[in-house]
């Protein structure tokens, strides 16, 4: 080799990230390609050679698949969505959200089945998220300003719980239908021939994708234009400046929850279609955990992009990896992806570099 | 010329005080006393400066009156404060902003993943008067500070001190303040644009009758551009005066203002101030 190949890789930062990425990369395939000559049980070409080839054989599968991955990862992100919201606002790390969702569906199919007409029940649980928002600025959040982070967070296992014990009193402790058909959300599936193959596509999944984009895109407008948007932006920039420039906390805060009670509850009206409305639901709020990692918890696109990984990712994982050790890969993968990222990226993908002045 | 205070009158009869403060004591944590009986006041259209070194308790004394002591557990114990006739030691700064008394504080704290025009947005928060006229105001800041309006897309986060310094004080001039409680303003900034700074502070002053109540430890430049100082020691006010007249005290020259007389004293032999008693008076 001459020396005029050997500079420019000796100019490469070896700390980079990206490099160092590239490297570990590299030596993976290596390692694999070698592997695959000497695998005599077969079992290197289970994992890095057979998926892919039933994907190409198969590629309407593959679409069903990615499909199934994308309407999860909606759901994922909308979830995760509730979470970045409050993040960035008030700094807590709100441990209710996943509750919030249940007990959101949970006033909409109760109040339905009171006999209130589908669309006012909706607008009467909005009404019920706004007077939460404004309990839990008052009850909790008000007087815990300036606690320790884990003190805020603590306070949300409290409301966890409190709302648990709300909802079961007052709406019992069964699982209850969705009321999909009185809010005109469709049913049924469409069949789409692709490849040869047949795809189908769940009507609800694909309002589900439709509607979390709509609002995703409201919330980007309101945030980056609105009088308010700004106002949140800038306490979730520094508490002490936007209190200094007039700004109140405890009306943002108001704000925030009631924006995140309105995410939850869209969040559980198409959880809800797909199963039904059961205090179970909460456990898909932790699936938000590894989105957040992946996406960073101050960032709004993140949280989408994040719960777009983790959804297609789990799904792709399950049906091609899944057999090799005897399938439920989907419950554990996204942990999996989130721990590799806290290891290489701990801020995630979108997460706010500091930006700091000295 | 004044679009920012509209309602005021350029202030000549400087007899009327827009701020007093009376005695007022702060702890902070519930035990800890940093003010001990503070009393000063500004009058409508002053330029009022505290001076004094780390730790005398300038920056608390702003802070208990735009009442941002909250947020650091602090709390005022003894006292009142009166800004505009009115008692304001139990108001939020939210409200306190409202009526037209707001700070910039010591370290400037811009948003800083907000651009510099975002920022001072946010500044104009708490108004209601419209559009229309946020932006004429915005208009004049930016005239007021031309470089703000070359970075007006720039984060705030990426610019520099001075520029810092310059959107935060723009930042409290969109609220449409009567009075601006600035603390240190000279904070890593070197001495142009500190010097830059100030002259702003006069024009502000001039020409639309903002009231200024600096916290300074650069006694020399402060005491150029205020009328009036108090001196301040661990929580007390030890002397006050006319700028001119603290300016030619052999004591300030002194300590603060680092010309000494004769031979250069060693620390051992600096007495702290005698204290008078301003809560018996």
């Amino acid at each position: 080799m001459s020396d005029a190949t050997l500079r420019p890789i000796a100019g490469i930062n070896f700390n980079s990230f990206r490099v160092r990425a590239a490297l570990i990369l590299a030596a993976v395939l290596l390692l694999g390609i070698i592997g695959i000559r000497f695998d005599s049980s077969g079992t290197l070409h289970k994992i890095f050679v057979d998926p892919f080839d039933q994907m190409v054989s198969a590629p309407d599968l593959l679409v069903q698949t990615i499909w199934e991955g994308l309407v999860s990862g909606v759901l994922y992100a909308l979830i995760a969505l509730g979470f970045v919201l409050i993040f960035k606002a008030s700094g807590v790390f709100n441990f209710a959200q996943g509750i919030m969702v249940v007990f959101a569906a949970l006033t909409l199919v109760g109040l339905y089945e009171k006999g209130v007409p589908a669309f006012l029940a909706v607008i009467l649980t909005l009404g019920v998220m706004f007077v939460l928002a404004v309990a839990i600025e008052r009850v909790v959040l008000r007087p815990l300003v300036n606690q320790p982070d884990i003190i805020l967070f603590m306070a949300t296992f409290g409301i966890t719980y409190f709302l648990i014990g709300l909802g079961e009193t007052v709406f019992g402790g069964n699982p209850k239908q969705m009321i999909t058909d009185q809010l005109h959300l469709p049913r049924g599936a469409i069949e789409l021939k692709l490849f040869g193959g047949f795809v189908s596509l769940q009507k609800i999944d694909i309002a589900a994708a439709i509607i979390a984009s709509l609002m995703i895109a409201v919330l980007a407008v309101f945030f980056q234009y609105t009088r308010i948007g700004r106002a949140l932006r800038a306490v979730a920039d520094s508490h002490k400046a936007a209190l200094s420039v007039g700004i109140s906390l405890n009306q943002i805060w108001v704000i925030v929850w009631f924006t995140a009670g309105i995410v939850a509850l869209i969040t559980g009206i198409m959880w809800g279609a797909r199963s039904d409305v059961s205090f179970a639901l909460e456990i898909v709020a932790l699936k938000a955990l590894p989105v957040l990692i992946l996406g960073g918890f101050t960032s709004i696109p993140g949280a989408i992009i994040g719960g777009l990984i983790i959804g297609i990712g789990e799904k792709l994982g399950e049906f091609y990896w899944g057999p090799l050790i005897g399938g439920g890969i989907e419950s554990w993968l996204a942990y999996f992806i989130a721990l590799g990222f806290l290891l290489f990226r701990p801020q995630g993908l979108f997460g706010d570099k500091i930006i700091e002045r000295i | 010329m004044s679009t920012l205070t509209l309602d005021q009158p350029v202030a000549s009869a400087a007899t009327e005080t827009i701020l007093s403060l009376n005695n007022i004591e702060v702890v902070y944590d519930h035990v800890i006393l940093v003010l001990k009986g503070v009393s000063l006041s500004v009058p409508r259209g002053g330029i009022v400066a505290i001076l004094g070194a780390n730790g005398a308790g300038k920056t608390t004394t702003l802070k208990a009156i735009s009442n941002l002591l909250k947020a650091e557990r602090g709390e005022v114990t003894k006292g009142s404060i009166v800004f505009a006739g009115e008692r304001v030691d139990r108001m939020s700064p939210n409200e306190l902003v409202r009526r037209g008394c707001i700070q910039v504080m010591e370290g400037r704290h811009c948003f800083g993943h907000l651009s510099i025009e975002e920022n001072l947005l946010t500044g104009a928060f708490t108004r209601r008067d419209g559009n229309a006229a946020i932006k004429r105001d915005l208009e004049k800041i930016y005239e007021l500070f031309p470089r703000l309006k070359q970075r007006r897309n720039s984060q705030a986060g990426y610019t520099s001190g001075g520029e810092q310094q310059m959107c935060a004080v723009g930042r409290a001039m969109m609220s449409k303040p009567k009075m601006i409680l600035l603390d240190e303003p000279s904070m890593g900034l070197a001495p142009q644009i500190v010097e830059e700074i100030f002259e702003i502070v006069r024009r502000l002053n001039a020409e639309d009758g903002v009231s200024f109540l600096v916290a300074e430890q650069n006694t020399n430049m402060a005491l150029r551009y205020a009328t009036y100082g108090y001196i301040m020691e661990t929580g007390r006010v030890v002397m006050d005066g006319e700028a001119k007249a603290l300016r030619e005290n052999e004591d300030v020259k002194e300590f603060y203002l680092g010309v000494a007389e004769g031979n250069k004293k060693s620390f051992r032999e600096v007495k702290s101030y005698k204290r008078r008693k301003r809560w018996l008076s």
